[in-house]
């Protein structure tokens, strides 16, 4: 990894926090908004123009709160929780480019070739935080991982069913949706040869393609499982209201609980911006990305074409939450570990295969299109008795009160 | 009497064909519904700018109506005071001044207490005279018990207030009385 000014270094790590939290402050607006809209409301208007102060208002209620900090609680855990969740959420976004960048230098045969690349590499400036890191896209499955225990933590030191319920379902939740969620994005690493974000983008921008067209059977299994990962409806079983109350975060007030739910918001948007370089073409727009050729107005477009890509992610994320309603518990992992982990190995088969023989990109589309409609003839073939098996009903014998059954053995 | 066997009817999920397996058509239905309500109308009342249309039967506030004259309707027979199922109507009755023609009693005083009622309008249907109505205003606030006690000059104001915004409630009309006041048949 190259070394960079610390004050440029600075000034990013500030300007990018920052713009995160802006945005995850403003993604609660609208959230709360689309809502209101889809339910024909008009949602939270009466703070400042249209209601755009809402967040600094929400923001100042959850600190001006009283911190409650319940008696049966053990302390530790139940304090550390909030910033396991915050902290890994937060640290996930340091490999994640925001704008245009450069791809990093290959490895070079001597030393002086590989000096004289990094020297050269260093005049670009990259619009992220930790440029060149070749394990990229790992960094953030790991830390995404991490925040797992954030959950845990925070479920199983509330001392409270709710909350361990919460935390229960969604570590495994969380530990199922990982494999397809790796899984899926192989394919997409065997294609471009790096793990490294910046490369990935390059790749894309060098082929004129999006990776989205080449693999679209694992952005679907990605978009998915990224959504799983973030506990977004209808993935949110964790936290689901009715049935848990608050989920793992039942037992927190004030900016605690406030924590818990920027973490979200932060994850949501790290995935936006994963998905956006991974399958979109990270900030190439079919050629518009280079309609501003002076060099402050073309990042500043580019930076603009990946964050409006970002925000897109995060829109179809709010319209999704009321359009499927929540899965049950056994659909969830049915659906994770019967179709999309059997799919996304299926789809890796296809990717070494074609580029093993050499064939053009193009066969993976086929591939992809056909592995789909594949599942669903079977699913129709098996009658869905592999991901939604039923239980045999046997009824009473006559005599006893009618309407009573009960799940043979 | 229990259900029998006979009447439980056992219904069968529909069957999925390759279209609802593969998810996406029906999403792409959910969707469409989703979106069409984003755009589509919405319903919120901006309360306190946007007052709410109430319809002209609503029980809020009461009124004492005034005669032709603007003299107080009532007649001070009690008959709301007997009704009334929370006993907030309080009226002390003295003899009507000689010049009011054609009636015996006036109402010198006419107080109802505003937070003992339970809006019913049985004192409207009660009033044999139409004089205490209950009007549509509905946003009725007070600092203390003491103000939420209406007398006969706030009641009258009442009155006065809802005819010249011209949201006079419909009248009670004095019509024949229910079935169960008629003598059994035969």
């Amino acid at each position: 990894m190259p070394e960079f000014d610390p004050v440029y270094l600075a000034i990013v790590i500030v300007g990018l926090m920052g713009g995160v939290l802006g945005v995850v402050g403003y993604l609660t607006l609208a959230e709360r908004k689309v809502s209101a809209w889809i339910q024909d409301r008009l949602g939270p208007n009466r703070v400042g123009p249209g209601g755009l102060l809402q967040p600094l208002a929400d923001g100042g209620k959850f600190f001006l709160k009283e911190e409650v900090i319940p008696a049966h609680v053990d302390k530790v855990f139940y304090l550390l929780a909030p910033a396991v969740a915050v902290i890994t959420s937060l640290l996930a976004i340091a490999v994640v480019p925001f704008g245009p960048t450069v791809a990093p230098p290959d490895p070079q045969p001597t030393v002086a070739a590989f000096e004289a690349a990094q020297a050269e590499y260093r005049n670009h400036f990259s619009f992220v935080m930790a440029p060149g890191l070749d394990v990229g896209v790992l960094y953030v499955f790991a830390l995404g991982s991490l925040a797992v225990y954030g959950v845990i933590l925070a479920g199983w030191s509330a001392n409270n069913k709710y909350s361990l319920l919460g935390a229960l379902r969604s570590s495994a939740q969380i530990i199922s949706y990982e494999i397809p969620l790796g899984l899926s994005v192989l394919g997409v690493f065997l294609i471009v040869g790096s793990l490294n974000l910046e490369k990935i983008t390059a790749w894309q921008a060098d082929h004129r393609t999006w990776l989205v067209l080449v693999q679209p059977l694992a952005f679907l299994l990605f978009l998915v499982s990224a959504y799983a990962e973030g506990s977004r409806l209808p993935f949110d079983l964790p936290e689901a209201e009715q049935e848990l109350v608050g989920g793992y975060h039942t037992e927190y007030s004030s900016m605690k609980l406030g924590l818990m739910l920027m973490a979200e918001y932060v994850h949501l948007v790290t995935a936006g911006f994963i998905v956006s370089i991974l399958f979109w073409g990270g900030w190439g727009f079919f050629g518009l990305e280079n309609l501003l050729t002076d060099p402050v107005g073309g990042a500043v477009l580019k930076a603009a074409i990946l964050i409006g890509k970002m925000l897109v992610y995060c829109g179809f994320a709010l319209l999704i939450r009321w359009t499927i309603p929540r899965f049950r518990f056994d659909q969830l992992m049915n659906i994770a570990w019967k179709v999309m982990i059997p799919l996304a190995l299926l789809n890796l088969l296809c990717v070494m295969v074609v580029l093993q023989f050499g064939w053009p990109l193009v066969v993976l589309t086929g591939t992809s299109v056909l592995s789909f409609c594949g599942a669903g003839v079977l699913s129709v073939w098996l009658r869905g008795s592999v991901t939604n098996p039923k239980r045999p009903v046997r009824k009473l014998p006559p005599g006893l009160p009618a309407g009573v059954t009960y799940a043979s053995r | 009497m229990p259900m029998t066997e006979a009447d439980v009817r056992w219904v069968q999920e529909p069957k999925l064909g390759f279209w609802d397996q593969i998810y996406f058509p029906a999403m792409i239905d959910g969707l469409k519904t989703t979106v069409g309500h984003l755009f589509g109308r919405k319903i919120t009342e901006q309360y306190p700018e946007q007052e709410p249309k109430l319809p002209p039967t609503y029980r809020g506030v009461h009124r004492l109506n005034r005669d032709a004259e603007g003299r107080v309707k009532c007649v001070a027979c009690y008959m709301c005071a007997t009704a009334c199922p929370a006993h907030c109507i309080d009226i002390v009755a003295a003899p009507a001044p000689p010049e009011w023609a054609g009636r015996e009693k006036y109402p010198e005083t006419f107080v109802i207490d505003e937070l003992r009622c339970i809006y019913c309008g049985m004192c409207e249907e009660a009033c044999p005279v139409d004089a205490i109505e209950l009007t549509t205003l509905y946003d009725l606030t007070g600092l203390s018990r003491e103000q939420m006690v209406f007398d006969k000059e706030k009641l009258l104001s009442v009155f006065d207030t809802t005819t010249k915004a011209g949201t006079d409630p419909v009248r009670t009309q004095a019509g024949r009385l229910s079935v169960a006041s008629e003598p059994p048949p035969g």
